[in-house]
């Protein structure tokens, strides 16, 4: 039973990934650690369940990365995916503590493996944890356990006792009960406010009412609207989040990862007035994944149509939801209710506007259309051979990026500008320090595990002191 | 569509697996299902066999249940797996039997034969009753060596015949050419790959059992258990050879090679069984397929009542207790020879085939040659 009356050394808030390396850093720093997990034991870990890889620095290929993927190639691609939206400072330094993550997070039990079947063009950059995220996860929390972590489940945290940027006390739910929770540290690794749909709508609108949520419904946000009552300064744009196209059949939350799609580059994309409206071939998928679920968002009633034909069928990793299937496109648009007439009429144009050229998804290809607004500047291939296919997608939140600014020690800074005496902050509850808007494969892991390595050590230091 | 409930689970569970592919480090089911798109009933059953029940892809796994998904690979195939044993028996009458009573047949067979040993023996000579009997030929006294033989010579060959057709008719159900088991680079890493256990690992931390903590046990168990027998077989192999090309007949010395390999393989096959045993008890319900507990509980107890019946009579054969300790043991053996095509046992044969199988076709993809 864990002792609820004593004084901890550090409190964290959070069971994921960044709250694990937050409460195993603190633990072998001397501290004693209690974690706060508000989910019940099997869904433990909030989104980290679903994840699969994690973005590190490193200057040499490895047993499982392909190549050498430098800090600055790291620091290119962030700027690239965030239009220049990061706090440059704090990045850099992620970027840099990211490659000791790569050795670190396997002393802590957790196992990589080379990239995953059907994941191309991330070998080289990304390390997949062996097993998923849950294995990452069972790993993390049988070595805090080993170390004297203690750790309950089910613990939601219903208000914290905060004076003047200085961490008092939580109050804990127990049953009807409310119990206070003391440390001399708070790590807030609690996630980001996704899986709250009343939040997102007030910036939203009723249009947050069509997303659905990837991951974890417990991401409430209660954490992060607690700090920014208190005093703590508040970092990123509140409609920024990594969103993502997912097919519109899967559940409301916790769909996962496959509900994704990765076939949008074979075909072209249409709203529910069978109009295109993005570049579908603008750049290679990894690099373009992140997009859909904002592009999505932004057509009417929130949904869209990946439309594709039988030479692409077998071109990508098989999904859980069948596509659904016609012998013409005019078919194929009253399955959807959408206009069959101008649905053919837009891959009509489509097709004609299409440019000779070799096809090679690998690669930026040569096969373009010529005079289409807007253009599919590669893999562009004539849909014409029955029979026709079509994914209904929605944008798919994965987190949001509003969150707790935090210094390159994890602090939290108040709204003054002044650190906090022992709070910090780790994972999505701080991502949008670093992560402006946009998104690159695996860097929501790094901000987990590099901020939760750092939090970790400093509240223990913190409370020593 | 499939031929059972079990094989359309099986199927949705895999195109889950097929779209996640978190597990693919993990053994060899999930790279073969990597292999395809669509599974027939003899692809799920490939992948029945070929899974050796770790555990650790349901453990990984975020959808396992409560999540609305309940993907429970481990559970699913294990049932597949006991159904596709009933599907590929030989004579078809006997499938399903052992799965229900497994344990009460082989008890009832091994004590009706030992009784039936013992009473003729004991209608022919009453000496042995009550007899001490030492010196080579001993045994004998109890029952001719040649009626011995002959008499598991026969059960022998009846379970490698009922065996091989069911090999055959899994064969057909996969699809395989009959060349299969001839390619000798996939014979080769299949045995190494059954004789390590190499899939019995969760991917290198040891498999799952009682809980999310994962260990080696239930793999270090099955070593002392599989090459326990091995050692007991190569005994009475042994032995064999000594009583027709040497004409040394049975008991030996202590020393002597059949009893020392005896000794020692029935020392595993204790130990083994005892803890597959333990483990199998502690094991989360929510891997178990019930139904098939009792065939499993059937063949671990008659390899440890083997053994148990087999180091008594070396501890004991100088005294009046050998007579019916000799019976006992023939008993026991007798069958577990007979019982072998129709339980547990089946286990070792198929995911052996299966692992060849998995072999050719990892060849097959590194060579570049088309799966589908």
């Amino acid at each position: 039973m864990v002792d609820l009356s004593r004084k901890y050394d550090v409190l964290v808030i959070g069971g994921g990934n960044a709250a694990l390396c937050a409460a195993i850093s603190a633990r072998r720093a001397g501290a004693s650690v209690l974690v706060l997990e508000g989910a019940p034991k099997f869904y433990r870990g909030g989104n980290t369940r679903h994840t699969r890889n994690m973005r590190c620095a490193h200057d040499a290929a490895t047993e499982i990365l392909t190549g050498p993927y430098t800090e600055q190639e790291f620091f290119e691609d962030l700027l690239r995916v965030t239009g220049g939206q990061t706090d440059e400072e704090l990045a850099r330094h992620m970027i840099a503590e990211s490659k000791d993550i790569l050795g670190w997070i396997v002393e802590q039990g957790v196992r990589w493996q080379p990239s995953l079947g059907g994941t191309l063009s991330l070998g080289r950059t990304n390390s997949f944890f062996l097993g998923g995220g849950r294995a990452m996860l069972n790993a993390l929390y049988l070595t805090a356990e080993q170390l004297g972590v203690s750790i309950m489940y089910d613990a939601e945290v219903i208000d914290l006792e905060i004076d003047n940027g200085m961490f008092l006390s939580a109050a804990l739910k127990q049953g009807d009960d409310e119990v206070s929770v003391r440390a001399s540290a708070l790590v807030a690794a609690a996630g980001g406010f996704e899986a709250n749909i009343e939040w997102l709508k007030q910036y939203w609108g009723d249009a947050a009412d069509n997303f659905l949520i990837r991951g974890t419904p417990y991401n409430r946000g209660s954490i992060l609207k607690m700090l920014l009552a208190k005093g703590v300064q508040e970092v990123g744009d509140p409609t920024q989040c990594h969103a993502v196209a997912i097919d519109a059949r899967a559940p409301k939350f916790d769909g996962g990862i496959i509900t994704r799609h990765d076939s949008v580059v074979f075909g072209i994309v249409v709203n529910n007035h069978a109009q295109r409206f993005y570049d579908e071939g603008e750049d290679i998928w990894p690099k373009r994944y992140a997009i859909w679920g904002r592009l999505v968002a932004a057509q009417p009633d929130q949904i869209a149509y990946i439309i594709f034909d039988a030479t692409s069928r077998n071109s990508f990793m098989p999904t859980l939801f069948p596509p659904i299937e016609a012998g013409s496109i005019a078919e194929l648009a009253g399955k959807f209710n959408l206009d069959a007439a101008v649905l053919e009429k837009t891959v009509a144009e489509f097709n004609a506007a299409v440019r000779p050229g070799t096809f090679d998804h690998t690669i930026l290809d040569d096969c373009r259309t010529e005079g289409l607004t807007p253009p599919k500047t590669h893999w562009a291939r004539k849909i014409e051979t029955p029979p026709y296919y079509a994914y209904p997608v929605r944008p798919g939140i994965t987190f949001t990026y509003l969150g707790t600014r935090v210094n390159r020690e994890a602090r939290m800074l108040m709204q003054n500008g002044k650190p906090s005496a022992n709070m910090f902050a780790a994972g999505e509850i701080m991502a949008g320090n670093v992560l402006g808007k946009g998104y690159a494969a695996g860097i929501g892991m790094t901000i987990g595990s590099v901020f939760g390595r750092i939090a970790g050590r400093e509240a223990a230091q913190n409370a020593r002191n | 569509m499939h031929g059972t409930k079990t094989l359309e689970e099986a199927d949705r569970l895999m195109t889950v697996c097929n779209s996640c592919r978190y597990c693919e480090g993990l053994c060899a089911v999930f790279p073969a299902m990597e292999m395809r798109r669509a599974f027939s009933d003899g692809d799920l059953n490939y992948f029945a066999n070929l899974c050796h029940a770790c555990g650790a892809c349901y453990t990984d796994c975020q959808f396992s249940p409560p999540h609305e998904y309940n993907v429970n690979v481990p559970k699913t195939l294990a049932i597949a797996r006991a159904e596709s044993w009933a599907a590929y028996t030989w004579p078809r009458a006997f499938s399903g039997l052992f799965a229900r009573n497994g344990l009460a047949i082989s008890l009832i067979a091994a004590l009706s034969v030992a009784a039936f040993i013992f009473g003729f023996a004991a209608v022919t000579d009453r000496q042995v009753l009550l007899g001490i009997h030492t010196g080579p030929g001993a045994f004998y006294a109890l029952m001719p060596h040649n009626t011995i033989a002959a008499l598991f010579g026969a059960a022998l060959l009846y379970a490698i015949v009922a065996l091989a057709m069911g090999v055959r008719a899994f064969w057909r159900d996969i699809g395989e050419p009959v060349d299969m088991l001839t390619d000798p680079g996939s014979l080769w890493q299949a045995i190494k790959d059954a004789g390590s256990l190499r899939y019995l690992d969760g991917g290198g931390v040891g498999c799952v059992n009682a809980d999310e903590r994962p260990g080696d046990w239930r793999r270090i168990y099955h070593h002392l258990t599989f090459y326990g027998f091995g050692l007991c077989f190569a005994a009475t192999s042994v032995a064999t050879l000594y009583h027709y090309l040497f004409a040394r007949e049975a008991p030996y010395a202590w020393w002597d090679l059949p009893v020392v390999l005896g000794t020692l393989g029935g020392i595993g096959l204790l130990i083994g069984p005892a803890g597959l045993l333990a483990e199998k008890f502690k094991r989360d319900p929510a891997l178990v397929d019930q139904n098939s507990t009792g065939m499993d509980v059937a063949f671990i107890a008659m390899l440890f009542l083997t053994a148990l019946t087999g180091m008594a009579l070396l501890l004991l054969r100088d005294t009046a207790a050998m007579g019916p300790l000799l019976a006992l043991h023939l008993g026991v053996v007798f069958a577990l020879f007979i019982t072998m095509p129709y339980g547990k046992f089946l286990h070792g044969l198929y995911r052996f085939v299966a692992l060849v199988r998995y072999a050719r076709e990892r060849a097959q993809m590194a060579a570049g040659a088309p799966t589908e």
